[in-house]
């Protein structure tokens, strides 16, 4: 193909697109926040399409060392599949506070104009950390590297001036929530929402200075990380999981924001000071033993709650909501939040045994279920919600047309990372027993460990499961893109249990 | 339906209990913060100064405490120059910019910290895979130059890919690594046998 014709592919791309944001504008079932979230899930997909591409590229790597060898080198393919999943399920969340905003406040965004312009921005800058991360890939040992190309810090891996900008976006985000909640009517999500941001914003400048000291560095670093993932983005979840259970199921507010302190008091009182199962082996001292070991033990009780919760919720109001497939998704987090950031993270995070399996593949298999489970189930709930409001309120329950693509997406995507979870779970059984207790640690036992045949089998089972997620991921997709249109039914109406009270 | 929720059931109760909590808990953290600040600035005990890469650096089961941890020697001045405190900060600094630059976290692990698909560094240093001691400092410079020639893949097949290193970064991620071997990790890596502890 010559050059023009790609040209006019773009041409002919770039109009479609075009257009597609023309119609989204001009849709008039969605409000302005609503329209904005729609922007915020979109970016999203694509990002989480990203992911998939490149976990699935690095995957390849462990099987085949020379794949792509000095061309997209295997840190420069985990570093886009890590960072994506960060910033897809950003996007997600920020998505999904504007899709309630307006109803949880009862008036229009305040910011609306502020806030669109902060998504392009960020969209403008996520499109060129990423172009440089593929392109140049790596500076000299400087200054400027770090802040124009990468600061070389994993999951925020983004250079310093894309951070700046990343605060200043998030600090439009807060601005609206604040502002819109300030012009409206707060609520207890309102209140623990509006509060979790401020942490979750200001957390995020504890990553954004250098020092030489690594224990330093690690200790900062882990502020960002763990506080973010474990804390603050938990307690985030938990107020998007409360207005959706409302919303879904008709659940009483008294009964989803009392579930809420509750899970903000289990959540923040175990994941806080559970920052110190990061602090076992960084050069701190040995009272992180004691207080991280304790802590994060019973991280895992918020999430029974949430588990406990869901469940009662969706018993107590029979499962009749107004959109089967976000409702699918929502049990899938519950389970997947649970067993993920719970079950895999309690598994490995006493010292007497992270000291064998810190740094392994039990960690990937961990973050694996834990980012899933947790947070990209959250979010295509959302987009599910999404669909429905943007195609009309149209009808989303049973006898859906073409039903079978979100049933089989969700397997999928389900099955695939939980067969990735268990395969590198058994990859980091294995290095946990063959490096770390028997080979010593050393450079030969880390390979020993490596070339092993069942280290080997369990990466090529990751990768046969690799494939089943991206298959998920990408019928997913298909199917965000055409469920509900032309469906002329309308959406089931679900009553609060007020009003069902009354009705009956 | 009249409810009569108890106290500890209430929403009141929980938002309290949810700020005590949280407040609580975070002031806690800064004030252990503030300690561990304190217990891991360099020329502490735990981690040592940037003028350690002048000493002899070893890592040895400590029968009381029953775990593995730093023993500072002798003389051992890096590139057989010994740096001032100044000198030798420069230099784990420029190191360390170096590893961060070139994404070496994105492969390798830093104090067990990064991703998995080749060794951890943290006490590369003391790796028994250089062989001898006296020509460790050159075999680590010259695969840092050119990894691809000078490949150290274990029947693995996987190999570090030429990252521009220079001379002088090279020189400086040498001494990065021997400054962050002598940091006292608690005992991890555990039943490490360091380069010139053979048993």
């Amino acid at each position: 193909m010559t050059i023009l014709a790609y040209q006019e592919k773009a041409a002919v791309c770039w109009a479609g697109c075009k257009q597609r944001h023309a119609e989204l504008m001009a849709n008039p079932f969605l409000s302005g926040g609503q329209k904005l979230a729609v922007h915020y899930f979109t970016v999203a997909m694509v990002l989480f399409m990203a992911q998939l591409l490149f976990g699935l590229l690095a995957g390849l790597q462990f099987l085949f060392p020379s794949f792509l060898y000095e061309i997209l080198d295997f840190n420069v393919n985990r570093m886009v599949h890590i960072n994506a999943m960060v910033v897809w399920m950003l996007y997600g969340f920020i998505g999904s506070v504007y899709w309630f905003l307006e109803d949880e406040s009862g008036v229009p965004i305040v910011g609306l104009k502020w806030g669109q312009l902060a998504f392009w921005v960020l969209t403008g800058a996520v499109t060129v950390v990423v172009l440089v991360y593929l392109l140049i890939q790596f500076g000299a040992g400087n200054d400027t590297s770090l802040w124009l190309i990468n600061e070389g810090r994993e999951y925020i891996e983004a250079p310093r001036w894309a951070d700046i900008g990343i605060v200043v976006v998030m600090l439009i985000f807060f601005y609206n929530v604040a502002a819109t909640f300030s012009a409206g009517k707060w609520s207890g999500i309102a209140g623990v929402l509006t509060l979790d941001l401020v942490a979750l914003a200001g957390l995020y400048t504890a990553g954004m200075f250098y020092v030489t000291n690594i224990s330093v560095d690690q200790y900062w670093w882990w502020w960002v990380i763990h506080l973010w993932v474990e804390a603050t983005w938990e307690v985030l979840v938990g107020c998007i999981m409360a207005w959706s259970l409302m919303k879904l199921l008709g659940v009483r507010r008294k009964v989803v924001q009392t579930w809420l302190y509750i899970e903000v008091a289990l959540m923040f009182g175990s994941g806080i000071l559970g920052l110190g199962h990061h602090y076992f082996w960084i050069g701190t001292p040995e009272y992180w033993f004691t207080i991280g070991g304790f802590f994060s033990a019973l991280e895992p009780i918020p999430l029974v709650a949430m588990v406990v919760h869901s469940i009662y919720d969706s018993g107590v109001h029979r499962f009749k909501n107004s959109n089967h497939p976000a409702l699918a998704w929502i049990i899938a987090h519950a389970f997947g939040n649970f067993l993920g950031a719970g079950v895999w993270g309690f598994m490995h995070t006493l010292p007497q045994i992270n000291l064998y399996t810190h740094g392994t593949q039990w960690s990937a298999s961990h973050g694996h279920l834990a980012f899933f489970g947790a947070y990209a189930t959250i979010n295509i709930a959302f987009f599910y919600l999404a669909a429905q409001q943007a195609r009309g309120n149209v009808w989303m329950g049973g006898d859906l047309a073409n039903g079978w693509r979100w049933k089989t997406a969700c397997i999928l995507l389900n099955l695939g990372v939980l067969g990735m979870t268990v395969a590198l779970l058994i990859a980091g059984y294995e290095q946990s027993f063959i490096e770390r207790a028997v080979e010593g640690s050393t450079w030969a036992g880390y390979f020993a460990a490596q070339n092993h045949p069942w280290f080997m089998q369990a990466m090529i089972w990751r990768m046969v499961f690799g494939l089943m997620t991206a298959a998920g991921g990408g019928l997913l997709f298909w199917d965000l893109l055409e469920i509900g249109k032309g469906e002329q039914r309308h959406a089931a109406v679900i009553k609060t249990e007020a009003e069902a009270a009354i009705a009956s | 339906m009249t409810e009569q929720i108890p106290r500890w059931a209430s929403e009141t109760f929980w938002k309290k209990t949810a700020i005590w909590v949280t407040g609580g808990s975070f002031v806690l953290l800064v004030v252990l913060t503030f300690d561990s600040m304190k217990q891991i600035s360099a020329g502490s005990s735990r981690v040592q100064a940037y003028s350690v890469i002048n000493k002899d650096v070893s890592y040895r089961f400590d029968k009381s405490k029953q775990r593995y941890q730093p023993v500072i020697g002798d003389d051992a001045p890096l590139f057989g120059k010994t740096l001032n405190e100044e000198e030798s900060e420069k230099l784990v600094d420029l190191g360390k910019k170096t590893v961060q630059a070139k994404n070496c976290m994105n492969c390798h692990t830093l104090l067990g910290n990064g991703a998995y698909y080749a060794p951890d560094l943290t006490k590369a240093w003391l790796d028994q895979g250089w062989g001898a001691k006296e020509s460790r400092e050159s075999l680590m410079v010259n695969f840092l130059l050119d990894p691809e020639k000078n490949t150290r893949t274990y029947g693995s097949n996987r190999k570090m890919p030429n990252l521009d290193i220079t001379q002088q970064e090279a020189e400086g991620i040498v001494a990065f690594l021997k400054w962050m071997s002598a940091i006292d990790t608690n005992g991890f890596p555990h039943n490490f046998k360091a380069i010139g502890e053979e048993e």
